[in-house]
């Protein structure tokens, strides 16, 4: 029964917070209270602090009244008879145990060495890889975001074998459940287990090792909390709110393996506090009643094969996997996963071989619905090790299809086959490049299956536009040399047909609502000329997708009477956007980054920035984690832009908008840019020439400074007085 | 001389039965006795008579009720409802009197001229601020408080619009009482009002007048009662889960034993402060004693149990047993259930019984006049000193002290409740309703009120909730009803595993709580009506208090003050069944409204059982008929969220 749990997670807690008070305090003997201390690069502090207790630890002095606060909400320990309730004093012992996790991994920031790995990927010797940044944050907050990672499991402890492990961890992964992995069962954690069965760990497979000790486990909360503030909107500080969102938005839940400690007990209803339940394979007392979760709370001694299955439906679940009939597992989790020289069966098109990926429609007899075939020698017919070109040849037919959707579909195919365990999917269109992994060929996974794979994904995700699918894989040298010409003719027709789109040729945009399940009064309106600003959704994209679903996510917007060609501003738009935002904002610019500029829900790729001393603006995409001149790095900038609110000065936008003719036109457009970090630069280096030479400012790359120019709105300045820049020019942005 | 009960037909409670058979052998005189020896009259009993104006006093039969009429051709449905009005009116009166004192005490705390109370719960504070729509940002907490005790004494004398704490109803409430003009404008002015109406020649509609007298109680359970909780808080604490101990058991051989009887909390807690000051100790030392045991009785004992843990002797009918223990060295009440034997009974033992309140006095007793906003320490100290030096007086031959005492948790506010289920980041009623809606509560029941020699006492309550608590009703309890359930040992939270089905035991397991929470006195029924509102606004179980899976009940009661409770709760939406007898004679037009149409018109209604089983039964066939109309009677299948549906919850 609940008292046993309350009393030892009541226990545990205590215990805690001592010894991380002591670290605390010979912390500050030792580097003073102003030692300053921090996760890396996040504009969230200790998230779960920040979040629950609206408090920045910046120092080691900061964590005092933290500390503080654990000792108000440690309760009195659980007596044998004639107890008060101690339900209430169990959570906020937990509370108290996810502050004090918070601060003891933080501690771990300022060890010599530290024992973390930075970035996605653990390293030979180390594969702890500790707290995200905020830029994975982003990056998978997506995910989650769009269902394509359901939830997330929080797996301490191991399981009894190897195998167990990899069992479990594969089944989440094939559910597309992220497992955040911490804390050890008999010497043994989990994520080592998996390891030493030879599986990929690390963010790109969703089997992310955190830690070794149970601290470690916060992780998890620190990215759930600040999911919250980033995507939801939600304020530092605003626990109620934070809570809410967790329960009702991220779907995780804690799985113990071994035994429950009573440290495992206190850091369980901490994660209670958060809707997450706990499920455990050991013999311990249960929780089933309702109320703070949205089903049971701790449900225990559920054997392996079931506990994968018992926690989906404890959480509340709801997950639909098409079965795909191939003999590897099948998930978006395995869209990471890497295929080394040595692990590879067959290396298929890439740098040294031809390779390319083709989807047209044709007229509905002209296509047998799953017809497959290989032209050319199919994987057991290739030399282990070697090279070989292919052609990913996909008919399709249906009484909605439309040649708008043709590339749609085709850009499909790179994380449909992705997703299969085995397979690499690179690039798209002409730089196609596969590998297929040993392991996969000798489960025996064949060519045809790509087809099976596409047929079945595109039936599931694209049943409305499409009835039929038929796919040929050409591996035969001249074939693909011959049709990839082909393909290329269809490519250029396409972007010409792209090219010539503007916004002022189409009538009606699309919205994008997909967010609002994470910030709910955001709304993103997709132009010809601007897209989503996650980078994901263009105007084509749109339109398919409302043909797909008409009550879904995205919308027709009609544009309606103009308002101010300038600002990009219609009367229907407007309209739109002030119900859709629950009328939160009234009017939205479409070209403007300072009247009216566009909300943002979190998942932008770069933020425009305005520099009001330079009359210019700097752009700064997340995967930038240096300070910016306007003085807040990306993490910081984020947190200020994201969550559905109307800055002036501040815009979330995909980096291709960059390049529209129609960026921040209100303003000057492209040759505002002052300021870009070099790797963005580079990457859009012929965008901008080609932009420039529009603009008639043919040498605007080099005009546009980077990190290695200025690092401060002065230094950009005079950057711009050394180059000439062509904003110093312009008339003034305020 | 009638025959009297059978003492174990008298109580089921011990330590009254050990008290009353050493009266009887003795030759005393107590309440239940009197009430063998006196048959209740039976014209009264159902409300049959009217001695309103002086061309009566008129009765009519029970029996053929239609057959006459009074003087004034007033008909047995008119006196009827104006006998209950005024019942009303004078229950009303009681509590909000309680209230305003309550009030000016508050008001001269906040305004720093009451150096003997403070503030101890500036957080509740600042919530009433806040319901109250009282400005807290960036002001001085005096501030605050003075504002707020401002509007809550203006609660009673106010003329025009309607009481500030109705708001707290759920909105679909709010809007049947103003459809039906029913909201309360200040309580003295209903109580006014109510008075006029039941007055000679004025209102002689049965229907009009009851309403007028929902009107008047919702004055109580919304403003007068309210006002004395909020504030009770403020001033002496809000109840958390708090240990205490009750029966006779209570009173110490070797201490000076000082019983306070009463409402008003704040004698009390001045009482408590002194009872551990040291001087106040050197001189029980000093008169021989080892200490001072200070025990509660009824409700201002009720408060100071769920607030300090006090030890409490025993319910309204226990007065006189706690003087029969021969061991009681000084008994101070102040108002409300001060029965006037209380003075004479002491007066065979040693016992000093002091009368503390200027509107409270009785013939025979030592008066010490205590007043919260002039003299409490000096007061207290004169009490608590007199008690002392008699001390020596208590006559060992004579000293009775039964040997049962029963433990308890107790501090069930509306507070506690919430944090108890989610803490302090996850504190709400979501646990009681998902709980309520998935089955394993099938409702909450309110069973409260007084004692009555008339019927067994504590056996009704008893038989009474060990029935409600095995068909999985969660019960709350107030005032002398919750003593009860206390000495029987149900307030521990081992009780889950005794006494309730399998559902309601799960989930008082899970929070850690007993199946029957002590929430105050008498006066802190509002804290109830604070609870449902609260239920409805947490959703799932509709969108009125009506809606809910909930029942009332007062199976001993023999007040006024419990007439206007149960009116209020009805007012409110509450189905409310009251046991021993009821002022009304069946079939008559005025009690099948009242016992029918009145659902109607408010959502509630009375009904009336004297047997706890049926008693029982009505509650739950009621909670089971709200279930069904909320659709929760039958089990769900568990909703799987996918993302389309994450998307439709609540951020």
């Amino acid at each position: 029964m609940s008292k046993i749990i309350c009393a030892a997670a009541i226990r545990g807690a205590h215990a805690i917070v001592d010894r991380v008070e002591k670290k605390v305090n010979d912390a500050v003997a030792k580097f003073g209270e102003d030692k300053e201390v921090k996760l890396p690069n996040t504009g969230y502090y200790l998230p779960v602090i920040y979040g629950i207790l609206g408090h920045k630890v910046e120092t080691l002095g900061d964590m005092k009244p933290v500390l503080e606060r654990c000792r108000e909400l440690l309760p009195p320990q659980v007596e044998e008879q004639l107890w008060v309730p101690y339900l209430g004093h169990a959570l906020d012992a937990g509370m108290a145990t996810l502050f004090a996790y918070d601060m003891e991994e933080a501690l771990k920031y300022l060890e010599d060495p530290i024992p973390y790995v930075t970035g996605e990927d653990p390293t030979e010797d180390n594969i702890w890889l500790g707290a995200a940044d905020d830029v994975i944050m982003r990056k998978r907050g997506v995910e989650f975001v769009d269902g394509s990672a359901p939830g997330f499991a929080a797996v301490v402890g191991s399981a009894p074998d190897n195998e167990t492990a990899v069992k479990i961890a594969k089944e989440l992964q094939e559910k597309g459940i992220y497992v955040f992995m911490a804390s050890e069962h008999n010497g043994k954690t989990f994520a080592e287990q998996l390891v030493e069965a030879g599986v990929q760990v690390g963010w790109p497979t969703r089997l992310v090792p955190f830690g070794r000790d149970t601290s470690a486990a916060i992780h998890a909360v620190g990215f759930a909390t600040r999911a919250a503030m980033a995507f939801g909107g939600v304020k530092p500080g605003d626990y109620a709110g934070i809570l809410r969102y967790n329960k009702n938005r991220i779907f995780a839940f804690v799985l113990a393996l071994g035994e429950v400690t009573d440290e495992w007990y206190a850091a369980a209803a901490g994660a209670i506090n958060y809707g997450f339940p706990t499920i455990a394979d050991s013999d311990i007392p249960q929780i089933l009643v309702t109320g703070i979760c949205t089903y049971e709370h701790v449900v225990s001694n559920v054997p392996h094969e079931q506990i994968v299955s018992k926690a989906i439906e404890v959480r509340g679940l709801k997950i639909q996997i098409s079965k795909i009939d191939i003999p590897v597992s099948y998930s978006p989790a395995f869209e990471g996963e890497r295929i080394g020289r040595d692990a590879m069966h067959v290396e298929l098109g890439g740098p040294k071989a031809d390779g390319f990926e083709f989807c047209r429609m044709l007229e509905l007899d002209q296509v047998e619905d799953g017809k497959f075939e290989v032209i050319g020698p199919d994987l057991d017919e290739m030399e282990v090790g070697k090279t070989y070109p292919i052609g990913i040849w996909v008919e399709v037919a249906g009484r909605n299809m439309q040649p708008d959707f043709e590339p749609i579909l085709e850009r499909q195919i790179h994380h449909l086959l992705n997703g299969a365990e085995g397979i690499l999917h690179i690039g798209q269109r002409d730089i196609l490049w596969m590998r297929v992994s040993k392991k996969a060929y000798e489960a025996g996974l064949r060519l045809s299956h790509f087809g099976t794979i596409l047929h079945a994904k595109f039936h599931n995700e694209f049943g409305k536009i499409l009835d039929k699918v038929q796919v040929r894989i050409y591996t035969e040298p001249e074939k693909v040399k011959e049709l990839i010409e082909e393909a290329r003719k269809t490519y250029r027709e396409r972007e010409s047909r792209l090219g010539a789109m503007t916004d002022e040729t189409v009538e009606t945009f699309y919205s994008c609502l997909l967010c609002q399940s994470f910030a709910p009064d955001h709304v993103c309106v997709i132009s010809p000329e601007r897209p989503g600003l996650c980078g994901a959704y263009n105007w084509l994209d749109g339109k398919a997708a409302y043909e797909i679903n008409p009550t879904g996510p995205n919308q027709p917007v009609k544009k309606g009477d103009v308002i101010d060609e300038k600002l990009g501003q219609w009367s229907g738009v407007n309209e739109y956007v002030y119900q859709n935002s629950h009328e939160s904002v009234t009017s939205f610019s479409a070209y403007s980054l300072m009247v009216d500029p566009m909300t943002s829900c979190g998942c932008f790729e770069a933020i425009v920035v305005l520099l009001p001393m330079a009359n210019a603006v700097m752009v700064v995409d997340r995967d930038f984690p240096g300070m910016t001149p306007c003085g807040m790095p990306f993490s910081t900038l984020a947190g200020s832009v994201g969550g559905g609110a109307q800055t002036p000065g501040f815009v979330g936008i995909s980096k291709f908008y960059i390049g529209s003719k129609k960026f921040i036109s209100a303003e000057g457009g492209i040759l505002r840019v002052a300021w870009m970090p070099k790797h963005l630069k580079e990457s859009l280096k012929e965008v901008i020439q080609k932009r420039g030479e529009e603009e008639g400012v043919p040498d605007l790359y080099d005009k546009i400074a980077t990190e290695e120019d200025a690092t401060t709105e002065e230094e950009v300045m005079e950057f711009m007085q050394k180059v000439g820049h062509p904003a110093l020019e312009m008339d003034p942005m305020m | 001389m009638a025959k009297l009960r059978e003492i174990q037909d008298v109580t089921i409670c011990e330590t009254t039965a050990e008290m009353l058979k050493k009266a009887r052998d003795t030759g005393l005189s107590t309440a239940f006795d009197r009430a063998d020896e006196m048959a209740a009259c039976p014209i009264g009993a159902k409300s049959a008579c009217c001695k309103h104006c002086v061309m009566g006093p008129c009765r009519l039969s029970s029996k053929a009720p239609y057959d006459k009429v009074g003087v004034c051709g007033a008909t047995i449905d008119t006196l009827q409802a104006r006998n209950f009005a005024r019942m009303v009116a004078a229950g009303t009166a009681a509590h909000s009197d309680h209230g305003r004192e309550m009030s000016e005490l508050f008001l001269s705390i906040a305004k720093g001229e009451n150096p003997d109370y403070q503030i101890r719960d500036e957080a509740k504070l600042l919530a009433v601020a806040k319901d109250l729509g009282v400005e807290t940002e960036g002001r001085e907490v005096k501030d605050v408080a003075v504002e707020v005790a401002e509007i809550c004494l203006s609660q009673f004398g106010q003329q025009h619009g309607p009481l500030k704490f109705l708001e707290r109803a759920p909105e679909i409430r709010y809007k049947r009482w103003q459809d039906l003009g029913l909201l309360p404008r200040g309580v003295d002015r209903e109580v006014v009002e109510m008075m006029h109406r039941t007055a000679m020649g004025v209102d002689q509609d049965y229907k009009n007048l009851t309403l007028g007298a929902a009107r008047c109680a919702l004055a109580d359970g919304w403003g007068g009662s309210m006002v004395s909780t909020e504030l009770s808080d403020i001033m002496f604490g809000t109840p958390k889960p708090i240990r205490g101990e009750v029966d006779l058991g209570v009173l110490d051989a070797n201490k000076v034993n000082v019983v306070v009887h009463g409402h008003e909390p704040h004698m009390l807690d001045k009482l408590c402060e002194l009872a551990e000051d040291p001087e106040m100790l050197a001189k029980a030392k000093e008169a021989g004693a080892e200490g001072i045991n200070l025990v509660g009785m009824c409700c201002s004992g009720n408060e100071q149990l769920i607030r300090r843990g006090l030890k409490h002797a025993g319910n309204f009918m226990q007065c006189d047993a706690v003087i029969i223990t021969g061991a009681v060295d000084g008994m101070m009440v102040d108002v409300q259930c001060i029965q006037q034997g209380l003075a004479s009974l002491s007066k065979c033992f040693h016992t000093k019984f002091f009368t503390t309140n200027y509107r409270c006095k009785i013939e025979g007793a030592e008066h010490i006049e205590f007043h919260g906003t002039e003299n409490a320490r000096q007061a207290g100290v004169e009490l608590l000193t007199k008690a002392i030096e008699n001390f020596k007086n208590r006559d060992a031959s004579k000293v009775t002290i039964p040997d049962t005492r029963e433990q308890m948790i107790g501090g069930f506010s509306h507070e506690t409740i919430n944090y108890m289920l989610g803490g302090t980041f996850r504190g709400s009623y979501t646990p009681l309703n998902d709980n309520i809606i998935n089955g394993r509560i099938r409702g909450v029941a309110g069973v409260v009120g007084c004692t009555n020699p008339r019927v067994k006492h504590d056996w009704v309550h008893y038989e009474l909730v060990k029935e409600l608590l095995a068909n999985d009703v969660l019960v709350v309890q107030t005032g002398c009803s919750a003593i009860t359930m206390a000495k029987m040992g149900f307030m521990q939270p081992e009780a889950a595993a005794k006494y309730c089905g399998p559902g309601l035991r799960e989930v008082c397991e899970a929070v850690g709580m007993p199946p029957v929470l002590h929430s105050g006195a008498c006066v802190d029924n509002s804290r109830i009506l604070v609870a449902v509102s609260e239920m409805v606004k947490t959703g799932g179980l509709g969108d009125d208090i009506s809606d809910l899976p909930v029942a009332g009940a007062a199976p001993e009661y023999m007040s006024e003050k419990a007439i206007a409770i149960g009116h209020y709760f009805v007012a409110s939406g509450v189905f409310t069944v009251f046991g021993v007898t009821f002022p009304a004679i069946e079939g008559t037009k005025w009690a099948e409204y009242l016992f029918g149409g009145i659902e109607e018109d408010l959502g509630g209604k009375w009904a009336f059982e004297s047997d706890p089983n049926k008693m029982a039964a009505l509650m739950i066939d009621h909670i089971n008929k709200k279930r069904e109309a909320l659709g929760i009677h039958k089990k769900k299948e568990r909703v799987l969220f996918d993302m389309e549906a994450r998307r439709q919850l609540e951020v």
